[in-house]
């Protein structure tokens, strides 16, 4: 990148002055070589050895295993022959079932399309408070997960396929030696446990073997909040309510995007600053952040920072709001005329402004005393009750995980484990921080057992595997993040030889060998008996008897009542006695066999002993992967093609840098480079990144997997971009004292989008709240509309229904989890990275991403744009197909019909927003039937050849027509979602009937910010936009940049 | 013999020539056994592009159109290129038959028949790619044609893709059918001299018992008339229908009501450059300088400097227009053609298009065949990158910066390419070896023993 033609490219524009990330590379012949160069010859085709078709070879072998998985013997409880046709089972229409994915531990409640017995897709449960009927990317991608053909297949002891029983012989004769050592040498490792049941299992076997001890680990859990959390007892926990949040502050916080209760969030953050004809006030968001994230692209202001400077800011923040900071680094006293004073005398202004209807809220990434910093200004403005709650953890027995791992390292190392068990897929020998070598210690235990989805890394080191059962093949309960107690049940018969986590762990109790089912009815059986449970239905009245609980319960797919808000106690870490006697009283819940918690460790590794340890160098900083996060869904195709959000990079972590450093440095996006860091180095490309702290790099984790399946496994040269390489115990998120250097290796990365500027072409409109109060006019302004008049042709009178699409970019997070939705409701292929490379992806709605501002301003803006099919009116694909293979509908769907297709690429080529896609190759595996039940049905397989995009969901459409005519009734508004708009926490999209000017998209339109895109085209988009207002703080706005024409 | 007046066009044939000399050199040629080793060579080229092809054609079928570079955005790219740059190219052969013949400019006689030869060969390079681009060939072959069915549905009549469809075919049929016609008399004389049986049956049926009667003379030259009026709107129609591939479209650097004429020209100047790059090397292997003089070199040498001017003209608008419009998208797509990733592609564009013929300008170049056959190929190659420029740099940058892509030829593409100018390099080796490249009959009544009696040549 040559910084002087950047300049004088942004000098020599006017207005407001977009710049270019990649699209700066893209004028640079290197770029072009690189393309040429890398993806010569469809590289794919030939000796890529990850290549698609290789790809789609060794998942059609897997998959033909997988099938015959599917065939073995059912458990005999769950066989019920269609002897008579159930009631409820229609052939062709979908039952839905509530249930939950658990993400780390917390539920994510979910319905389940099933078609004839096969989970199809996943939706939000509407009822469940902690979705509202959204869900996050990976929830979606869930549906994949399920039926991935590399998934472990059978339990193998050394390598050995062995039957359950054996295990169960093997683990009992385990326990019965332990037995005498009280449990000595017993040690459990696994995630966080929010889920009762589970919970109580953990306690008995616990109960059963004193001695033993189960550590905790999630590599991406947030040890700084757990500590700031357990330090303050029983009510430690926040959760937030954007409801009623009118200032918002975030210390480094991602909680749009990031964290359990992100959905929720996401919504009622929407709905604080949606601008309606009613509502003419929104929120304002301030975000105080090192990575920039999805959080700061929707800030109104955003201050970018090193993130050990964080917390030096929260103190002065906590200072001028006159909240008392906890001890510790004194805050630098900053001249109130830098840039740092005006931005905490603006904020602390705001805020006291604002008492009780502020937030400030901090990371996850940061630590303990940031969090304590956050709660004690949040109690100085009176936050706490109203827009911020502090409740019991959701965990049973929250620990610092960090201290947990290590002291069972330590144990390992010593000789003292001889008996390991790790539950839930944690794959420590990936991820587990590099200076324990965990890899290594783990030789030393007699006997490893590890359960989990795939044969992983940690696999291929312990003695036996079982392979986890999905949580759509399993019973089990889960807490959500509100603390409501949320059932998953099981879709579909284990397709592997599966058992859930806690049919693993009941082993070792006195009754083992009992399935998901009898545990967990057995456990809610007797809290509802009695226990720590208020158990009520929702009017309030307790139920007559378990059955009509339990009914409803799983109908449901949580237990009212059990929130944290309602009342909802922690999550036990105790054993509840067996069903009482009729009449009998309650027992108290805190048992006494408790088992000793481990307490949070004094020093919770802060960040400040990090920065002093290494002094120089750069700030590294670590992240979970939007999209694959720890390596997780590694082998989630969906996920692995989904673009990351801000620089549109699919299926590879990069580090991100500010492109001042990446001046510096002469580094440009995909130099790869090699990060050395306390005396260990990783390498990985590097992105260059707007807003980026200067000083700082981010890595991101997931990658650099070597056994994480055929989709996941990272190639060759792309073995160390592993950010898990470079964590240490004592800077689990961030530390000083990084050295990079450019290897002057580069390496391909695929991305959706090349070109992050508007080019003054105002695809998203934006204006300030002030602006637009004054003048709503401002947004029509930005573009022009031909009158309808303008054409030959006499205008189509739509009868019936009119259908119409209305995507508010306001609200729009860039989350992308329309894009997985759609994908998985609409049957699309995952490509494969040269395939992506080479511009070919399918997404039928991508996220279009778009910075504003000067590239070194760290307070860069970032919209998103949703962009679907327009169904335009005078649609230009339609009249140059030469087949007529894509028509008008009467309702004004601009439908495609796949079987006229001849693949001319015309439309695509006529298409101005270039919604289109082409199956130039085929992407469909046509030949694994194993697949086939996890496609939908009610949408066609497109083939290669032919032509595909958004349909506005006409499969759901045509299902309510059918089920509005059999009532002989219109179409109810909301009555069709489309998938994406089903899926979106923000709510920022809208369907429905424009024909109704009653329904929702109808007014909607007629707000004064809707606008079309390139409606100068006379393309007459029946998918239209509300525009971006964003609401700045007078004090921190320049001047310069309010007026600026966009 | 008499000489000329000097004032005078000079002769489309050498003095000295009479009507068996010009038969025996022309027929000469098809009726030998021995052939020059040149010829084997040629045809070898051809042959194994054609195989290229062959392979190429094959891979794409069992494999898709992935094989090739295009993408979304630019869903045409070498096929669509190749197709245009074909058409083009075919296009010197009508005029050089059809529109020449009814302006009675009768230098044509002597390049007119290799010119339709490789019309038609350039056609049937042509003709290939919008069936192959497509993603499903094998139901575009005739879904595109508006044949009655049981599904009752026809083509789409507004698409420009379906006018292409009865303009290339009406095209081609019509081309083949004036060739065709114009070779009658011809192949009669073969008939005649040729020696062995079976070769003299061939031509016997193919001249269709043409004896050279008055009464044949008199209807050959009505059908040939009236093909030739047949054809005459054809050479603006074809490339015209051609164009509106890309104006019917709102892409910027297509949507331009300056394209139907812009193209033409464009066609006719590649279609000259063709012409010349055939005839250079064919004149000194097959020793024709006395037919095709330096008279006709020349006036190809006039035609491409006009006709290139009328290209250069388009191009200075195209960018006078996008200023003009104030239509930003106009005004970035023209940018982005100079200054864009693709900027060498216009600037080679400019040399070859525009400044490389300007060389034209000066009688000593236009009269010296190494120099025509150079700037020809110039001329040939600038127009190929025209429509690069067309398709690839308009579709790779449009409306929203968000889709915006990149576009580069794999392997698969390039040997397409490569391997229609194999196929057309075949068809026309064959061509010389079979059939009179030269017609034999008018070039009989260019010799001035043609004219002592009648005292015109018509």
């Amino acid at each position: 990148m040559n910084s002087t033609s950047i300049k004088s490219r942004l000098a020599g524009s006017h207005g407001r002055v977009y710049w270019r990330s990649l699209g700066e590379l893209a004028d640079t012949p290197e770029f072009r070589e690189y393309l040429h160069r890398e993806f010569p010859e469809q590289a794919s085709e030939w000796n890529d050895p990850k290549g698609r078709r290789q790809f789609l070879k060794l998942m059609s072998a897997s998959l033909a295993l997988a099938g015959v998985g599917a065939c073995t013997k059912q458990p005999t409880e769950e066989i019920v022959p269609y002897v008579r046709q159930p009631e409820d089972l229609v052939p062709g229409r979908p039952l839905f079932f509530a249930s939950a994915i658990p993400f780390s531990g917390v539920a994510h409640p979910v319905l389940v399309e099933s078609h004839m017995g096969h989970p199809t897709k996943i939706e939000g449960n509407p009822e469940h408070q902690a979705s509202l009927g959204a869900t996050d990317t990976f929830t979606q991608a869930a549906i994949l997960g399920l039926y991935d053909p590399d998934r472990a297949g059978a339990i193998t002891n050394r390598g050995e396929i062995k039957p359950w029983g054996l295990f169960l012989s093997a683990m009992l004769s385990a326990g019965s030696q332990q037995k005498g050592r009280q449990g000595g040498g017993l040690r459990f490792l696994s995630g966080p446990i929010t889920s009762p049941s589970m919970a109580e299992v953990m306690a008995s076997v616990l109960a059963a073997f004193p001695q033993a001890k189960w550590h905790q680990y999630d590599p991406m859990s947030s040890d700084g909040a757990r500590a700031a959390a357990l330090a303050e007892g029983a009510v430690g926990d926040p959760i937030y309510h954007f409801d009623k949040a009118d200032v918002v502050v975030t210390l480094d916080a991602d909680f749009l995007t990031c964290g359990p209760g992100s959905v929720r969030y996401q919504k009622d953050f929407a709905t604080q600053r949606r601008i309606t004809e009613e509502r003419k006030e929104m929120s304002r968001l301030y975000a105080i952040e090192s990575t920039p994230t999805l959080t700061g692209a929707k800030a109104d202001h955003r201050l970018a920072m090193k993130a050990s400077e964080i917390e030096g800011f929260g103190r002065q923040l906590a200072g001028a709001v006159g909240a008392p900071a906890p001890a510790g680094p004194s805050a630098r006293a900053t001249d109130p005329a830098s840039v740092i004073g005006k931005w905490v005398a603006a904020i602390s202004k705001d805020l006291q402004a604002h008492r009780g209807r502020s937030l400030v809220i901090a990371g996850d990434y940061q630590p303990a005393s940031v969090h304590t910093l956050a709660r004690s200004i949040n109690q100085a403005l009176g936050n706490v009750g109203s827009t911020v709650t502090y409740g019991p953890s959701v965990e049973a027995g929250p620990t610092d995980h960090a201290a947990s791992l290590a002291d069972l390292v330590r144990a390992m190392d010593a000789g003292q484990v001889e008996v390991l068990v790790m539950l839930g897929g944690l794959n420590p020998v990936y991820s587990a921080p590099v200076d324990l070598k965990f890899a290594d210690k783990l030789k030393k235990v007699n006997l490893s057992v590890y359960h989990g989805l795939y044969v992983d890394e940690t696999a291929f080191l312990c003695h036996w595997n079982v392979p986890d059962a999905h949580p759509l093949e399993s019973w089990g309960d889960a807490r959500s993040f509100d603390g409501t107690v949320t059932i998953t049940q099981p879709l579909i018969a284990p397709l592997y030889d599966g058992h859930s986590a806690v049919e693993v762990l009941t082993t070792f109790t006195s009754q083992p060998d009992r399935r998901g089912n009898a545990i967990l009815k057995d456990h809610w059986t007797r809290a509802f008996a009695g226990g720590p449970w208020t158990i009520r239905s929702a009017d309030g009245q307790p139920f007559k008897n378990f059955d009509a609980f339990w009914r409803r319960a799983l109908h449901d797919g949580f237990i009212r009542g059990t929130a944290i808000a309602d009342g909802g106690p922690a999550t036990p870490l105790s054993v509840m006695p067996a069903v009482p006697a009729a009449g009998a009283p309650a027992p108290t819940t805190q048992q006494a066999a408790t088992p000793p918690v481990t307490p949070p460790p004094a020093t919770t590794t802060p960040p400040q002993s990090a920065a002093a340890g290494a002094q120089g160098g750069l700030e590294l900083i670590f992240r979970p992967d939007p999209t694959v996060w720890d390596g997780r869904f590694s082998n989630n195709g969906w996920l692995q093609e989904l673009p990351k959000p801000l620089t549109k990079v699919t299926w590879d972590a990069t580090a991100w840098v500010n492109p001042q450093l990446a001046r510096e440095r002469g580094l440009e996006d995909g130099d790869v480079i090699e990060l050395r860091y306390r005396g260990n180095t990783a390498r990985m490309p590097i992105f260059r990144v707007p807003g980026h702290p200067q000083q700082s790099v981010t890595v991101f984790f997931g990658y650099g997997r070597q056994k994480a399946g055929n989709v996941g496994n990272a190639p060759k040269n792309a073995e160390a971009f592993n950010a898990f390489l470079l964590r240490t115990s004592d800077a689990p998120w961030f530390g000083n004292g990084l050295e990079i250097a450019k290897t002057g290796e580069r390496y391909p990365l695929a991305a959706t989008q090349e070109h992050h500027v508007m080019e003054g072409r105002a695809p998203v409109r934006v204006a300030t709240l002030e602006e637009y109060r004054k003048d709503p006019k401002i947004i029509e302004e930005q573009g022009e509309t031909p009158p309808r008049t303008l054409t030959m042709y006499p205008e189509y009178k739509y009868e019936g229904y009119k259908w119409g699409m209305a995507i508010d970019i306001g609200s729009c997070t860039g989350c992308s989890a329309c894009t997985i939705a759609c994908v998985a409701e609409n049957n699309i292929p995952i490509v494969g990275k040269e395939e992506v490379a080479m511009g070919r992806e399918m997404h039928w709605i991508r996220v279009d991403h778009y910075f504003a501002g000067t590239e070194d301003d760290n307070t860069v803006e970032a919209y998103h744009q949703p962009v679907p099919c327009m169904q335009c009116e005078n649609a230009p694909c339609e009249l140059v197909c030469p087949v007529a293979a894509t028509t008008h509908s009467s309702e004004g769907l601009n439908d495609m019909v796949y079987n006229r297709c001849v693949g001319t690429r015309y439309c695509s080529n006529n298409c101005p927003y270039k919604v289109r896609r082409f199956n130039f190759l085929l992407y469909q595996d046509w030949d694994t039937q194993s697949l086939y039940p996890m496609r939908n049905p009610d949408v066609s397989v497109r083939s290669r050849g032919v032509m595909e995009k958004c349909t506005y969901c006409v499969q759901r459409i045509n299902q309510a027509r059918i089920d509005a005519k059999r009532e002989d009734r219109a179409i109810r508004d909301g009555e069709v979602l489309t998938a994406c708009q089903q899926v979106c926490p923000s709510d920022a999209i809208v369907f429905g009937n424009l024909n109704d000017p009653n329904s929702q998209v109808s007014k909607l339109k007629l707000q004064e910010r809707n606008y079309g895109v390139l409606e100068t085209l006379n393309t007459r988009p029946r998918t239209t936009y509300l525009a971006v207002l964003r609401n700045p703080n007078p004090e921190l706005e320049p001047a310069s940049r309010s007026t600026t024409e966009h | 013999m008499k000489a000329e007046p000097v004032y005078a066009p000079p002769p489309v044939i050498e003095p000295g020539h009479t009507f068996q000399t010009v038969t025996e050199q022309i027929a000469g040629i098809v009726l030998t056994r021995r052939h020059p080793y040149s010829w084997f060579f040629g045809l070898f080229v051809g042959f194994m592009g054609s195989m290229m092809l062959l392979m190429a054609v094959t891979w794409l079928l069992i494999k898709g159109t992935g094989i090739w570079g295009v993408n979304i955005p630019i869903g045409w790219g070498f096929a669509i290129i190749n197709f245009v740059w074909w058409i083009g190219i075919g296009h010197a052969g009508t005029l050089i038959s059809a529109i020449l013949l009814l302006l009675k400019q009768d230098w044509r006689t002597s390049i007119n028949r290799f010119a339709e030869a490789m019309t038609l060969f350039a056609v049937v390079c042509a003709g290939l790619f919008p069936l192959i681009h497509t993603g499903r060939p094998w139901l575009a072959a005739y879904w595109l044609l508006p044949y009655p069915n049981t599904m009752g549905i026809w083509p789409q009549f507004r698409s420009p893709l379906i006018w292409d469809v009865f303009a290339v075919s009406t095209y081609l049929t019509v081309s083949l059918l004036f060739w065709y016609v114009g070779l009658v008399p011809d192949l009669a004389t073969l008939r005649d001299r040729a020696k062995s049986l079976p070769i003299r049956r061939l031509f016997g049926v193919l001249s269709l018992g043409w004896r050279g009667a008055a009464r044949h003379w008199e209807r050959y030259e009505e059908a040939y008339l009236l093909l030739a009026g047949l054809s005459t709107p054809l050479v603006l129609s074809v490339h015209t229908v051609v164009s509106f591939d890309f104006t019917i479209g709102i892409i910027p650097g297509w949507h331009s009501t300056i394209f139907p004429p812009y193209f033409v020209a464009g066609a006719i100047y590649a279609g000259f450059a063709m012409v010349l790059t055939l005839a250079v090397p064919l004149r000194a292997l097959y020793h024709l300088e006395d037919f095709l003089t330096m008279r006709h070199l020349e006036n190809m040498g006039k035609v491409m400097l006009v006709t290139g001017l009328i290209v250069g003209y388009g191009y200075v608008f195209e960018a006078f227009f996008a200023w003009y419009s104030s239509n930003i998208y106009e005004q970035y797509m023209v940018y982005n053609r100079m200054f864009g990733p693709y900027w060498p592609f216009y600037w080679a564009l400019i040399l070859c298009n525009i400044v490389m013929p300007q060389l034209l300008w000066k009688k000593s170049i236009r009269t010296s065949p190494a120099m025509l056959f150079f700037i020809s190929m110039f001329v040939n190659v600038g127009m190929w990158l025209e429509r690069f420029e067309i398709v690839v740099t308009s579709l790779h940058r449009d409306f929203l910066p968000s889709s915006w892509g990149w576009y580069w030829p794999t392997r698969w593409d390039i040997m397409t390419f490569f391997g229609t100018i194999g196929l057309f390099v075949m068809l026309f080796f064959l061509f010389i070896r079979v059939l009179p490249m030269i017609s034999i009959f008018e070039m009989r009544t260019m010799v001035p023993a043609a004219k002592v009696k009648g005292g015109k040549a018509h």
